[in-house]
């Protein structure tokens, strides 16, 4: 599991770990506790290239539906076929075995501290 | 008549809640858990064992008087006069225009006693409704809400959780003799209590009324004596997705003022053989236009659920709306319930579209889950 201080986030509770060119998309455990248990996850195939901001997957509750938005603009290296086959893992792990895609990215946009984005859930 | 522009109120029991790490949803102007952790586990543990869930937001209204009987056979459209004392009965209350005020359940305490359980949401449309129907009987129509708190054990440890509470005494009739809708008086330490075999889970399970002063005091007593069976606290996610299976309708997605209760399959629960004008007759009697929607269940194809308020397609034509949807956690796939057209309720060529994406569905009976007897 990533250390959390270390990790970006956004404003749509996804959290974003950058290592070299390559950034690797999940979302938050504040996110995961407010959707309720995961039991569906729809992920962007890889070889896609994502818009910063566009929606490209679901996250799927029992009692409602999130959506998952590219956090940069890239390429989708990796999807995280065991989430989709195991969606609790969003749950139990949303920082470790519960991340959701790998992108291979050119430039960083400007995105959440970790102290930037405890402000805003109030957490 | 207005519904007070309440937005935060707080159970009884909120401090445990909070304790017990629950999570919140606004419910009907109230803060209610929606679920202590993971609404999944809370799902299967009211089908395998049991789940306690705090519903004190529900609205009881004490009906009293020598005309009691006869008052909510005039103001509800089941006959609540023929029910037995200390039996239950699931009922509605009407408009006159034929549609759904609310749905409800009255418990008969005495000859001449009622108590009636509101949703939420219509205390005070039901409140309204009734004391407006009560001018030319002998009835106190009271509205105990805020004196009394709500809480339900339901899935198959039930009985055995109750009956291992032991400062639950006094049972007018043991719990074992119960019948599914009747209820029994007992005490809990001292403060009465009303135990109904009745809820909203398809399991079997009780009901218990007590003062709101000793409700944190009961819930605490249950959870100590039902954990080691099983029992687990449950919150309202959970309790959405185990009235789904059950097939049970929620006022406000299967059930509205517009909705006459055959069309959501509720035909029988209207006492139209019942002697005297009730409020809603006349428009039952004529009913609805031909052409009026009807709720049908539906199982999907796949994992993705069909929410409220999604469209239903008989091939390209747009039928109906989804009223209820999830995945559901007993059954692996996922099920809805749907208003269509009448000519579409068999229909082979159904489906829901699913955020752009048209997704199989197939007519099936309601419920979708039945506990084994």
């Amino acid at each position: 599991m990533a250390d959390k201080s270390e990790l970006k986030y956004t404003a749509e509770h996804e959290w974003v770990l950058v290592e070299g060119d390559i950034a690797t998309v999940g979302i938050t455990a504040y996110a995961a506790d407010k959707l309720g248990d995961v039991v569906y996850v729809d992920l962007p195939a890889v070889g896609s290239d994502l818009a910063n901001g566009t929606v490209v997957g679901e996250i799927e509750s029992t009692k409602s539906v999130g959506e998952l938005f590219a956090p940069i603009d890239g390429t989708v290296v990796e999807a995280n076929d065991a989430v989709v086959s195991e969606p609790g893992t969003v749950n139990s792990d949303p920082f470790g075995a519960g991340w959701l895609i790998k992108i291979q990215f050119t430039e960083l946009p400007s995105l959440l501290s970790f102290d930037e984005y405890t402000a805003l859930t109030g957490e | 008549m207005t519904n007070h522009p309440v937005t935060d109120r707080r159970s009884p029991l909120h401090d445990i809640h909070v304790a017990g790490g629950a999570s919140f949803t606004d419910f009907a102007g109230w803060q209610m858990p929606v679920s202590y952790g993971s609404d999944l586990a809370e799902h299967h543990a009211v089908r395998s064992a049991a789940g306690i869930f705090d519903i004190s937001h529900m609205a009881e209204i004490l009906v009293s008087g020598p005309d009691a009987g006869a008052f909510l056979d005039f103001a509800l459209a089941g006959k609540l006069s023929a029910v037995a004392e200390g039996q239950a009965k699931y009922s509605l209350l009407l408009h006159e225009n034929g549609g759904i005020i609310d749905d409800l359940v009255a418990y008969r305490l005495g000859d001449e006693v009622y108590l009636v359980v509101a949703n939420a949401g219509n205390r005070f449309a039901v409140v309204g409704a009734l004391k407006a129907r009560s001018n030319s009987f002998t009835v106190t129509v009271d509205d105990q809400s805020d004196d009394l708190s709500l809480i339900a054990v339901q899935g198959p440890a039930s009985r055995s959780i109750l009956e291992a509470t032991s400062s639950l005494t006094d049972f007018g009739q043991p719990l074992s003799e119960l019948k599914y809708y009747w209820s029994t008086d007992a005490s809990f330490a001292g403060v009465p209590v009303l135990i109904g075999r009745t809820g909203y889970t398809g399991e079997d399970g009780f009901e218990l009324y007590i003062q709101a002063d000793a409700a944190a005091r009961l819930w605490r007593a249950l959870t100590e004596s039902g954990a080691p069976l099983g029992l687990v606290p449950a919150g309202l996610a959970s309790r959405d997705t185990l009235r789904l299976e059950a097939g049970m309708p929620l006022y406000g997605h299967e059930l509205s003022l517009h909705t006459f209760p055959v069309q959501a399959g509720l035909g029988r629960v209207v006492a139209l053989k019942k002697e005297g004008d009730f409020v809603g007759r006349g428009a039952i009697e004529v009913g609805p236009a031909g052409d009026v929607p009807v709720l049908i269940g539906l199982q999907l194809e796949g994992r993705r659920a069909g929410r409220a308020d999604y469209a239903v397609f008989d091939g390209d034509r747009r039928v109906g709306v989804v009223t209820s949807g999830a995945l559901s956690p007993t059954l692996g796939y996922p099920i809805a319930m749907a208003f269509v057209e009448p000519g579409s309720a068999e229909s082979s060529e159904l489906s829901i579209d699913i955020r752009g994406t048209k997704v199989a569905a197939s007519v099936v009976p309601l419920p979708f889950y039945k506990r084994e007897a």
